[in-house]
């Protein structure tokens, strides 16, 4: 599917979310200050909407907190949220009830996210009666249109989660997500606990999905083979920041960030002619409580100098049109916004 | 590694481990027949349940009850299912040593590392105290671990998940061991964590010499590291190729299907070719072949009799009987079968 158009669905400037770690006694009597884990530190980014955007990262790098930040599951610290030209940050009571509705998320473990005692019917009962869509006379009809729509088995309804095996789970996940009948999905590594074999299956009804119900899908994972494979546009993440964004074609034939550039390195190529010797980057992430200063990569970066230590890279075109990065290898193409329309069409 | 020249290490035969349980007895591993060379790594793959670990498991006996575990694990001309624990400890993590998933569960708490390996060198050399401390060192050096000498006085929750693995690696390696057992040794790590943990695991076979088996999911993985290849299925090895030959061509319906459910390189935003239907339940497999219900390929004679796993060239073995008539992978639809 094309995104119908280029138009920003949702508008993310600047977000940042903190979490405090609880202090041991006995930094409190050293007088050490409360520590905090910089979980996301500015992140700025558009949702097109009818696009399916990656989210790629490591394990810490703010990926999941992003996730939650924009359906308000966390409240962000500071920045902006802006959805259909609407401040999500500052909805309260129905109108972020009315936000949810059109902002759904599927999460990772669909066992730890259904409620064990409710059977599938109640799931989704409950969905569709909090956010009055049907009466409740055309309740069971509609749920049995959700059940086919993802597959699922008509008696289904009558079972409880336990029953159903994981790529069940998650269908059931994303059937309860889609009865309220949202614009936007954003699921958060939502095939990563799945066998391949199965993964294949919830992947390709997203995509069938998406098309029949025009949705628009941020989709969060690890997995670069499978982010490769669904979305428009990637997004790669280090240490609480975007630090590449591109059409999901020029970030894996031509990655700028060296980071992406290891990412795609240390990803194991499915060929076993094309084996690689060397490790594709040294070093460990370092630690969300003490991130390094400047740029976040530039301990482990091959390619770093003086300026990598001392200034913040920010995200922007810096060669290819259409592709941003934030690494100071590369000089900012133009002072002018990203054209949109530029973008490579899907 | 041409097989024809090399020597065996280890042999299983007929292979099994069932679990007698109240719902009845689940046959985890049913009847694995394999081998594996010196200095080879052989990549033993499959879904959740299909019975690989327990597989791994078995070879040292770390089965637990009400697991039983029958067959023949010949190391070096011993069955090692027959030997006395005291024999069998000599060994376990001795010549053969293990390395798990879980660094965090797999190591002592309550010991820092430095105790953790001398421990190791304590049963299985003859080494003074000193040497002992003097070869801990050297071994988390050798692994890759940075100011080894201070490390070695740190606990396992003060190492970050990829050094925790580096430092079960050390440990495994204390006793100089010929075979390596790897357990998802990477499955919980980051990715550019895991190409450096299975770039210093290669190395350290070459330089040690070791045979390794590694128990993955991970295709890519079996790809970039093993020389040989077994695909398990509902507990029984259904396909076994060089990696190079596997992943070129498929000779097993079921290891057509899990290669093509891989997203590709090329193919963007096209609907993948999964595989049908789910894993089947131990406790009732399906008469004849096991992946005969999901299968594409199935036809009359698969649902009769089970396949033995046979040679089909010189180099490979499956268990299907239309191993000769699969597509190349990624080739759609597969094609119509009259039954």
């Amino acid at each position: 599917m094309k995104p119908s158009d280029h138009t920003p669905i949702m508008r993310v400037r600047d977000l940042t979310k903190t979490f405090p770690v609880a202090s041991s006694g006995l930094d409190r009597v050293r007088g050490l200050p409360a520590k905090s884990v910089k979980a996301l530190t500015g992140v700025s980014l558009d949702l097109l909407r009818g696009e399916t955007l990656g989210i790629v990262g490591e394990s810490g790098c703010g990926k999941s907190t992003l996730a939650r930040c924009l359906v308000r599951l966390y409240d962000a610290d500071s920045g902006t949220l802006e959805y259909d030209g609407t401040n999500v940050l500052g909805l309260r009571g129905k109108n972020l009830r009315s936000y949810n509705r059109r902002v759904q998320m599927v999460f990772q473990d669909p066992f730890s996210s259904l409620n064990p005692r409710m059977t599938v019917g109640q799931v989704l009962n409950e969905a569709l009666a909090v956010h009055r869509l049907r009466s409740s006379r055309e309740i069971p009809g509609r749920i049995q249109e959700l059940l086919e729509l993802v597959g699922l088995p008509k008696d289904a309804s009558e079972r409880l989660p336990h029953e159903f095996s994981g790529g069940q789970r998650q269908r059931i996940g994303i059937a309860r997500a889609l009865s309220v009948e949202p614009e936007t999905l954003i699921a958060d590594e939502l095939v990563s606990a799945l066998d391949v074999s199965v993964q294949a299956q919830v992947v390709n009804l997203l995509l069938e999905l998406q098309e029949r119900l025009h949705l628009t899908v941020m989709f969060v994972a690890h997995d670069l083979r499978l982010v490769r494979h669904i979305s428009h546009r990637v997004a790669v993440m280090y240490l609480g920041r975007i630090v590449e964004l591109s059409s999901t074609e020029k970030l894996f034939s031509s990655p700028e960030h060296p980071y992406t550039q290891a990412l795609l390195r240390a990803a194991p190529d499915l060929d076993p002619s094309r084996k690689n010797t060397l490790e594709a980057v040294h070093g460990e992430l370092p630690s969300p409580l003490n991130p390094p200063s400047g740029c976040a990569f530039h301990p482990r970066c091959p390619k770093a100098f003086e300026r990598c230590t001392l200034e913040v890279p920010k995200l922007e075109a810096r060669g290819l049109e259409g592709h941003e990065s934030a690494c100071f290898l590369y000089e900012p193409s133009s002072k002018f916004k990203l054209n949109l329309n530029l973008l490579e069409k899907p | 590694m041409n097989p024809q020249t090399a020597t065996t290490l280890l042999e299983l035969r007929d292979l099994r481990t069932v679990f007698h349980t109240a719902r009845g007895a689940l046959t985890a591993v049913n009847g694995v027949n394999l081998s594996l060379h010196e200095g080879e790594v052989l990549g033993l793959v499959g879904e959740s349940g299909s019975g690989k670990s327990v597989t791994l498991r078995s070879i040292l006996r770390l089965v637990r009850p009400p697991g039983k575990v029958s067959g023949t694990v010949l190391w070096r001309g011993t069955n090692l299912l027959e030997l006395p624990e005291s024999r069998l400890r000599k060994v376990r993590g001795g010549e053969i040593s293990m390395i798990f998933q879980e660094p965090m569960t797999a190591l002592n708490p309550v010991l820092n590392i430095g105790e953790q390996i001398t421990e190791t060198l304590q049963e299985h050399t003859n080494l003074s105290s000193q040497d002992r401390n003097a070869r801990a060192t050297e071994l988390l050096e050798l692994v890759g671990i940075p100011s080894p000498k201070e490390r070695l006085k740190d606990f396992p929750h003060q190492f970050s998940g990829g050094m925790r693995q580096r430092a079960m690696i050390a440990i495994a390696l204390a006793s100089n061991p010929k075979l390596l057992l790897a357990d998802e040794p990477t499955t919980a790590l980051d990715v550019t964590i895991q190409d450096q943990i299975l770039k210093l695991l290669l190395r350290l076979k070459d330089t040690l010499g070791m045979g390794v088996i590694l128990v993955t999911h991970d295709l890519g993985v079996v790809a970039q590291t093993c020389d040989r290849v077994a695909v398990m299925y509902a507990g029984r090895i259904v396909e076994v190729a060089p990696a190079s030959e596997l992943f070129a061509q498929p000779r097993h319906a079921y290891t057509l299907g899990l290669l093509n459910s891989v997203p590709g390189a090329q193919s963007t935003r096209r609907p993948l070719i999964p595989i049908p239907g789910a894993p089947p339940n131990l406790a009732n497999l399906p008469p004849g072949c096991p992946f005969s219900p999901r299968c594409p390929y199935v036809t009359n004679a698969c649902k009769l009799e089970q396949p033995a796993l046979q040679a089909i060239s010189s180099t490979r073995l499956s268990a299907c009987i239309h191993f000769d008539r699969l597509e190349p992978v990624n080739a759609q639809p597969p094609p119509e079968v009259q039954p």
